[in-house]
């Protein structure tokens, strides 16, 4: 056991560390789920692009500084802890990227990387459809071949597309084998949100954001050259995505550190009010948090030494979903009836509450989690 | 950094996950609740020559000189089995308290088990005089935990607050050990039983309640790991308490799982259900944990 981080982590945190409380906007930004804010957003990305501090862990070529795992780590803890904006980018960075890293070309990674960690190009995914939520396999947007024209016409209706109205573009699956049944006959695809035949509808969020959007496709054409990983394998390249979503790229420890921090801040604040029931369940959420950041320790560890990512990250997303709920919940509580003010400071905690709440549902719900960790982990029977 | 046991602490790890299935199985463990001591005759010996007892003393003094980063998976299989022996009072709490490898400690905060088979007694009130030691009978829940209330004349001994944090530390591992092994029993209980023509383990119902207990030891263990790494007071305290947690958890979802099958005590699983009921509320219960990792945040 080495529980240090050693001189050059230590010496690339305080890199980090400085430059973030050098250039984090103040006062934060609107909300990134707008479409003012996106704007603000994409600018703050550009910025961490040129300072290279936009995607850490990619190689030089592609923008980033091929920081180790551990580094990443760091930098997010660093990201957090200074109150750094959302990632609008996240979908792109975390969930495509390691996919085309995976399967691309290396002319896909050339043109769609660095204009993806630029944020010149923006992603959001496309899984979703009216009638295929957790049960994904069961998909019916469809991809026709297109031969003369060298690529595939789409047709159908992704949903729940989160910043689907602001992005550039979309990756997602589409049913390319009619005959094919379930997880076979899948495509995945990779859509300029310009083409013709696209519409994007905005959908109002639960906090009153425009932060979702449906997608219909009208015998939209995409080349050959967006196709990624071969034609009808596209389940099991999607299936390294939803593994980064689940595990540990989405939410990293450091963003439920840096909420744990500011609610020991809330709590301090508020002292005379506060009761002995708050300060224990304030006191378990910290001990929470410090067990998301050691177990994920011990899982980078594991990486390290040649593992893989299996259905364990099933219970890392319960318990950071969970864990930030209550936070929220606490901090909601603490505030009484300022709780529902949805203006100023203190407003941003029922702003992240109502974002909270939809960890337990996005990123396969909890439920299919809890099957996932019994079935794969504990070996219980399917049916 | 590199947050993870060595190969060598696995295969000792193994090696007294092997000798305890068979010299603590379950029987041993209901003879210890008749027996005349709580403990398993010729066990502690056994315990002393593998180098458990010992592992914290140095060389000179009987020992191996090792650290508890090498003990704690040891106390985990201890708990696992569900061992009647004052192990984790003499290995954690006592051989570095007392600088030696040759006694068998019994020690609490409160009321002490097997305090009448061992060497030394210690309490928060301090070490002993066996020449005035009073020890009245309070039975246990846990059959094998011969539990005592102490009086007499007790002296203060230097270190004792350290020696508790060893100690609390210890007793979350086998907290871990014990849900990790209720855990185990009910997924093959529930893989087997069946109702309604199918196993019940293929019920949602039934995966959802071990998949969260499974999750609550997941992230209980790595505090443990970590404070066994630093002795820290404070992360002994998250240890303990998220331990706590688990293995209540993990008892809680047992016996719901296994139905009434479980609610008999011909089945085993009480053996280790009560040992963690009785462990939660000794050395400082989750509460208790929790309120002293409050004074250093808040």
């Amino acid at each position: 056991m080495d529980i240090e981080f050693g001189p050059d982590e230590e010496r690339f945190r305080a890199e980090c560390r400085a430059w973030l409380e050098a250039n984090v906007p103040r006062p934060p930004l609107p909300s990134g789920d707008t479409r003012e804010g996106f704007t603000a957003h994409l600018e703050w990305e550009r910025t961490l692009y040129d300072a290279r501090w936009a995607v850490v862990s990619w190689p030089r070529e592609y923008g980033g500084r091929e920081a180790s795992l551990w580094e990443w780590l760091i930098f997010e803890e660093e990201y957090y802890r200074a109150g750094a904006p959302q990632r609008v980018t996240q979908n792109g960075i975390f969930l495509l990227a390691p996919t085309v890293f995976e399967f691309g070309t290396q002319e896909q990674k050339d043109r769609i990387l660095p204009k993806m960690a630029s944020g010149e190009q923006t992603w959001c995914q496309g899984w979703s459809e009216p009638n295929a939520g957790s049960d994904l396999a069961g998909i019916s947007s469809r991809a026709v071949r297109d031969d003369a024209a060298g690529g595939w016409r789409l047709t159908g209706q992704k949903t729940w597309t989160t910043r689907g109205a602001f992005c550039t573009h979309l990756f997602g699956l589409f049913r390319t084998d009619p005959a094919a049944e379930r997880h076979r006959g899948l495509t995945y695809f990779l859509v300029d949100l310009s083409s013709p035949g696209v519409t994007v509808r905005g959908v109002e969020r639960l906090d009153g954001d425009e932060g979702f959007a449906e997608v219909f496709l009208d015998d939209v054409f995409v080349p050959d050259a967006d196709v990624l990983g071969e034609p009808g394998r596209g389940w099991e390249v999607a299936m390294a995505t939803t593994g980064s979503e689940r595990g540990l790229t989405l939410r990293s420890p450091g963003r439920f550190l840096a909420t744990a921090q500011r609610l020991v801040d809330l709590y301090r604040a508020r002292a005379a009010a506060a009761d002995d029931a708050w300060r224990d369940r304030l006191v378990d959420a910290w001990i929470d948090a410090e067990a998301y950041r050691w177990q994920t320790f011990a899982t980078v560890t594991a990486l390290a030494q040649g593992g893989r990512t299996g259905p364990e990250s099933s219970m890392v997303k319960l318990f950071w979903s969970e864990l930030d709920v209550r936070l929220h919940e606490l901090a909601l509580d603490l505030l009484g009836p300022e709780a529902e003010l949805a203006d100023g400071e203190l407003a941003s905690w029922m702003k992240g509450y109502q974002f909270a709440l939809a960890g337990p549902i996005y990123a396969g719900t909890n439920e299919i989690q809890r099957n996932v960790v019994a079935e794969r982990v504990l070996g219980l029977p399917r049916r | 950094m590199r947050f993870a046991f060595t190969a060598d602490q696995l295969e000792l790890r193994d090696g007294l996950r092997d000798l305890l299935a068979k010299e603590c199985s379950p029987a041993h463990v209901r003879d210890a609740w008749a027996n005349a001591t709580g403990r398993v005759p010729g066990l502690w010996d056994r315990l002393v020559e593998v180098g458990v007892v010992g592992m914290l003393a140095p060389e000179s003094a009987g020992g191996l000189g090792l650290t508890y980063a090498d003990l704690v998976l040891l106390l985990e299989e201890t708990g696992r089995h569900a061992v009647p022996e004052p192990i984790v009072e003499t290995a954690a709490f006592g051989v570095p308290l007392l600088g030696r490898a040759d006694l068998t400690v019994a020690a609490a905060p409160e009321l002490v088990p097997w305090a009448d088979t061992a060497d030394v007694v210690v309490t928060a009130a301090g070490r002993f005089d066996p020449a005035t030691i009073e020890l009245s009978p309070r039975p246990s829940v846990d059959g094998a935990r011969r539990l005592f209330a102490v009086r007499g004349r007790a002296e203060p001994v230097e270190g004792l607050a350290e020696a508790f944090d060893r100690g609390t530390l210890g007793f979350a591992a086998q907290q871990c050990g014990l849900a990790d092994r209720m855990l185990e029993m009910t997924v093959a209980y529930v893989k087997e039983r069946r109702q309604f023509g199918v196993p019940v383990g293929s019920f949602q119902a039934v995966k959802h309640h071990l998949a969260n207990a499974r999750v609550a030891l997941e992230f209980a263990r790595p505090l443990v790991y970590r404070a066994a790494v630093t002795l820290d007071p404070v992360h002994v305290s998250m240890a303990k308490a998220k331990a706590d947690g688990a293995a209540l958890a993990a008892a809680r979802v047992a016996l719901q799982c296994h139905g009434a099958i479980g609610y008999t005590t011909e089945y085993d699983l009480h053996l280790y259900m009560k040992r963690a009921w009785a462990l939660a509320r000794s050395w400082g219960d989750a509460a208790w944990h929790r309120r002293r990792v409050g004074r250093a945040i808040l």
